[in-house]
């Protein structure tokens, strides 16, 4: 019965989202702007989110409300700094400089976006690369998750092959067809539905136990949990978090690409007021309910997920099992955005320039679809192997992608920065990051202070340092990021 | 054209709510309100403010520090 309906509820979800797929499909334009940026059209909503639903994957259901339970919910506080304003701020900063440069020159990836201003191809395919090494074991995390996900649903009637298989193929066909319009679509209907449940849970589970004061009754024996801080949340730990994945998240390509395709300016204003108050409103009660559990007697194993266990106890199998569909769409609705990016971060910034700059609108539209293929299957056959090193560069990636913030945002501000700068700030702080992550007499902290952190500052230092020793390359074009038009 | 001395006190906004987003003045404290931490109720509040804020700035200084030629 339960598996019947948790089955049903996700194909349904599948065909729904495949249907919308083809209705983008019909409407889109064969050209790689329109494929990879539904020619900047987005509304206030759907930019709104699509980027939200980008940002959040299972973490938000299963490891995040997990951590709330064993260590206690000042992780709220951590996705509050990071998404809620640090994220809102680089939404300002970067992401609304980025829409007009983005628009005045029509660049399409942030690589293409530097490579221009620095006069460098290498430079964009530099940017490109780094993006995808870090991108491309990310989303084979995610695949992971879905195919361990669907197992565990199924009691191992779907092996986990054929679960990540059935993923893989599904986003395959539906990225294929649907390019952004489409995940963009989907994912205003995902982020809506995710909030939508969340809040249902909260106060199906809230009129169950007799409200917030009763549901933390059961927390009060232990005051250390409920408390402010404690050995795992120290101040270095909570600042360390949402600062490098805040930062992050802004060079994430799914992320930074969404930077391009505001409809107007009206349009990022709104988005960037909603931010703080969508934040709080989904992780308030999704890491609340976390905690909570643990007051109310749910008893979870170390590596258990919990918010399934809390939702089987209070509320109907159904209900259970559309929350849990919740979960693999937010996976989905993640990896689908980032097969897209990543493809078109080779086509636009490796393929291009170095193979075939004289591809057409046409051609290039059509590389992009292969891309996908190509990569979701890569990342497909890499997860049935799961290489430790590829886990460890999946694990480390918000850190990864962090180090290139500083050097970009430099250059979109300061009239000084020089091609060897951004460089020098891109590669040192890479290598010193790598290094952290797989040099094992490297610590990952220093004092506490996480080494994502102490990379940022050497990129900052680098890029700001080198700079000032060294003249413009030939071919630098500082006015592409000065000379705006209002 | 926003005046100078507005322009700083965005600045300032801006660093203001990203290090008060964390109630670090309520480090340790255990104490709830209505069955919610403390702390909580203060992140939900400064979150609130902060959407306030971002509103005003983006219809009083939209394009600042971005617009223009510096």
């Amino acid at each position: 019965m339960s598996l019947g309906i948790q089955l049903g509820i996700i194909v349904g979800y599948l065909v729904l989202a495949l249907l919308i797929g083809v209705a983008a499909y019909r409407i889109t334009d064969r050209t790689a702007e329109d494929y990879y940026l539904a020619s900047r059209t987005f509304g206030t909503v759907v930019l709104l989110f699509t980027t939200f639903a980008t940002l959040l994957s299972a973490f938000t259901f299963f490891a995040g409300p997990n951590t709330a339970y064993w260590e206690g919910p000042e992780w709220i506080l951590v996705m509050g700094v990071m998404d809620g304003v640090l994220f809102a701020v680089l939404w300002y900063l970067v992401g609304y400089k980025q829409w007009l440069i983005g628009r005045e020159h029509g660049y399409l990836t942030l690589g293409e976006m530097l490579g221009d201003r620095f006069g460098s191809p290498r430079l964009r395919a530099l940017v490109a690369g780094i993006s995808l090494f870090w991108l491309f074991p990310y989303i084979m995390l995610q695949q992971m998750g879905a195919g361990t996900a669907l197992a565990a649903l199924t009691d191992g009637a779907m092996p986990y092959w054929a679960g990540a298989g059935l993923i893989t193929l599904f986003m395959i066909i539906y990225v294929v067809l649907a390019g952004m319009r489409g995940i963009a679509w989907t994912d205003t209907l995902q982020g809506a539905f995710m909030l939508g449940m969340v809040w249902l849970a909260l106060i199906w589970i809230m009129l169950s136990v007799g409200g917030p004061s009763a549901a933390s009754a059961g927390l009060t024996a232990d005051p250390e949990f409920l408390a402010l801080g404690d050995d795992y949340y120290t101040p270095a730990f909570i600042i360390t978090q949402a600062v490098s994945i805040a930062f992050g998240v802004a060079m994430f390509p799914q992320v930074n690409q969404r930077f391009f395709v505001a409809r107007s300016k009206t349009v990022l204003k709104r988005t960037f007021a909603l931010w703080p108050i969508l934040v709080v409103a989904l992780f308030v009660p999704a890491f609340m309910l976390g905690a909570w559990a643990r007051g109310l007697g749910i008893e979870a194993e170390p590596g258990a997920n919990v918010l399934p266990l809390l939702l089987a106890e209070y509320t109907p199998v159904w209900f259970a099992a559309l929350v849990i569909a919740g979960a693999v769409a937010a996976m989905m609705s993640s990896s689908d955005s980032m097969l897209l990016s990543g493809s078109s971060y080779f086509t636009r910034d490796i393929y291009r320039p170095f193979f075939n700059p004289a591809a057409s609108e046409r051609r290039e539209d059509l590389l992009g679809r292969v891309g996908v293929v190509v990569f979701a299957t890569g990342a497909f056959l890499a997860s049935l192997l799961q290489p430790a090193s590829l886990l460890e560069v999946g694990a480390t990636a918000f850190g990864g992608f962090a180090q290139l913030a500083l050097p970009v945002m430099i250059a979109l501000y300061w009239t000084r920065t020089t091609r060897a700068g951004i460089t020098a700030g891109i590669v040192g702080s890479q290598l010193f990051y790598l290094a952290s992550v797989f040099l094992p007499f490297l610590p990952m902290a220093y004092a506490g202070w996480g080494s994502a952190l102490v990379g940022m500052a050497l990129g900052l230092v680098l890029t700001i340092g080198i700079s000032w020793v060294t003249s413009p390359a030939a071919g630098e074009q500082r006015a592409i990021y000065f000379d705006l038009a209002d | 054209m926003v005046p100078t001395a507005e322009r700083y006190l965005w600045g300032a906004v801006f660093v203001l709510l990203i290090v008060f987003a964390v109630p670090w003045f309520l480090w340790g404290s255990s104490r709830l309100v209505a069955g919610l931490p403390v702390w909580l109720w203060w992140h939900i509040g400064w979150m609130a403010l902060a959407s306030l804020a971002f509103w005003l700035f983006s219809r009083r200084a939209w394009g600042l520090w971005i617009e223009g030629t510096p």
